[in-house]
């Protein structure tokens, strides 16, 4: 089992809703993809390459600021349960977690770090990830940046003078930077904007995801916001363009919200209040229908509908509530049944010290 | 998971629509996503990337962007062919990036509207000089193609990489 306490914050330190635009933006992270030169990618890898990329990384990451104190992971190493907990904190990819139907790949490995992270032996060689609190795209860039100069003297990356930093798949290629926002957007749905909205979103070249990133479902109105392409543009370019999109997003969220209030306040204070009455006094709880209700809470608390709940109490339940996380605390499996139960029982706890608190 | 409209079969197909401004998502297995008009295969032959690969192997009329010549080379840096390119859509190794480098450059265009990296510059720690001055010329040249296409844009960008390495 992994022993979390390694993680200076969990590895989740955004989930403490200090950063900018925090109600609506939960997180911003970006991740740059890189490679060692002389070393095949992951589809011509032997499991001897695999190690000694691993250990190489292990190896350079020692004397750096920025992974030098990091907690590292044997992904092919590890039970289910933890490897699922990794990647419901957003650490790892379904695929280096050995969770996308294929056991996760041999020296697939994770180190992490306060706000920064990496992942060996995903696609490419090394996928380094910063993660902050709410929309912060320069401060994210800033965690990831360093990390990446750090390691890029220790290790030589394979780059080319045209297309810049290679990468296993073409679309990565260039910077190898994907910089994505996890943004709330109950309004424009509620307001039947939302398609319209992701439309316009796909024509400037954003990447529209679920919670999860790539191939994972939109629930609880959570939105990954990314740019498409990673060539051609310079990275303060791409950063740059996400932003301006993502605060034209927002703008929108906001009228719509304003628009419920104005035309249907009745209606959407009776909803929240129904989801956040049923957090509250509810004894068994699906994560789909968690997800569901503290996203209506979480536009209550929003609109400042429903006092005395902070973002805190509210990320802290988007991430404690997912099965794997539920599973660890209680030390039994992720599909064991009693996992609903111990759901309602985490949110109405949490809840009720959230008024309490508020006295 | 079990398909959600039939209880029965796996799922395999996530469908996602938006109903009435909420977006609905179902697990479906392939029979049932089939009934609700879900295309059967990879999305993948949309995208830029999946068209391209689909061309390579001559499953989509017109012309192939590859030559024969260029089909049958292999890669001398991990022996992947551009067949094995097609089969797996991922690169074997760096060196694939300059043995298949005409190909890519038309998928690099297609996907990202542009070939050339315009962003930060990297030189692999203990970099010879001659392997910097080569890298100087070269931006120089890009530098000159930036100028006459009127991209200004990307000429301020390579102007201050070259500052940073002169
Ligand atoms: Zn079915
Ligand atoms: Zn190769």
């Amino acid at each position: 089992m992994i022993d979390l306490t390694l993680l200076a914050d969990g590895g989740i330190g955004w989930i403490d809703a200090s950063g900018p635009a925090s109600p609506l933006v939960l997180s911003t992270r970006i991740r740059l993809a890189r490679n060692l030169a002389g070393r095949p990618f992951a589809t011509r890898s032997s499991a001897e390459d695999r190690e000694a990329i691993a250990e190489a990384v292990a190896g350079a990451v020692a004397g750096t600021e920025a992974l030098g104190r990091a907690a590292s992971f044997r992904l092919d190493r590890l039970d289910l349960r933890d490897r699922l907990l990794l990647h419901e904190r957003h650490l790892v990819s379904k695929e280096l977690a050995g969770l996308g139907g294929e056991p996760a790949p041999v020296g697939a490995m994770l180190l992490v770090q306060g706000r920064v992270g990496a992942m060996v032996n995903e696609e490419d060689h090394l996928r380094l990830q910063g993660v902050v609190s709410g929309f912060a795209l320069d401060a994210a860039y800033a965690e990831v940046d360093r990390l990446d100069s750090e390691l890029g003297q220790r290790l030589a990356f394979a780059f080319h003078p045209e297309f810049g930093y290679l990468s296993a798949c073409p679309t990565n290629v260039g910077t190898g930077l994907r910089a994505s926002v996890l943004i709330h957007l109950p309004g424009l749905v509620l307001t039947k904007e939302i398609s319209k909205v992701l439309q316009g979103l796909a024509q400037v070249g954003l990447a529209v995801r679920g919670l999860y990133g790539e191939g994972s479902e939109v629930v609880g109105n959570f939105f990954q916001l990314s740019n498409q392409t990673t060539l051609g543009k310079s990275e303060r370019d791409l950063l740059d363009h996400l932003g301006k999109m993502v605060r034209e997003v927002m703008t929108y969220e906001e009228e719509a919200r304003a628009v419920l209030l104005r035309d249907a306040r009745a209606v959407i204070e009776d909803k929240v209040w129904r989801a956040y009455g049923l957090l509250r006094y509810a004894r068994a709880i699906s994560y789909e229908e968690a997800m569901n209700l503290l996203s209506g809470v979480r536009l209550g608390v929003g609109l400042q509908v429903i006092p005395d709940v902070g973002f805190y109490a509210l990320n802290k339940m988007l991430v404690h509530t997912q099965p794997a996380h539920l599973a660890s605390a209680h030390g039994v499996a992720i599909d064991d049944p009693s996992l609903a139960v111990h759901r309602a029982d985490f949110v109405r706890t949490l809840l009720q010290d959230e008024g309490r608190r508020a006295g | 998971m079990t398909c959600q409209q039939c209880g029965e079969r796996e799922a395999v197909v996530l469908l996602k629509k938006v109903e009435g401004g909420e977006v609905r998502v179902m697990h479906l297995c392939e029979r049932c996503a089939a009934e609700r008009g879900v295309p059967e295969g990879d999305e993948s032959a949309k995208t830029p990337l999946g068209a391209f690969l689909a061309a390579m192997g001559g499953d989509a009329p017109g012309e192939s962007p590859l030559s024969s010549a260029a089909a049958l080379a292999e890669c001398p840096g991990c022996g992947a062919t551009l067949q094995d390119f097609r089969r797996t859509g991922r690169l074997g190794c760096a060196t694939c990036w300059t043995t298949f480098e005409g190909p890519l450059r038309g998928l690099v265009r297609r996907v990202h509207g542009a070939t050339r990296h315009v962003g930060e510059f990297y030189a692999q720690p203990g970099a010879e000089p001659a392997d910097q001055a080569a890298v100087v010329r070269r931006l120089r040249e890009q530098l000159a193609v930036a100028v006459s296409d009127e991209n200004f844009e990307q000429a301020a960008e390579l102007r201050d990489r070259l500052r940073g390495l002169e």
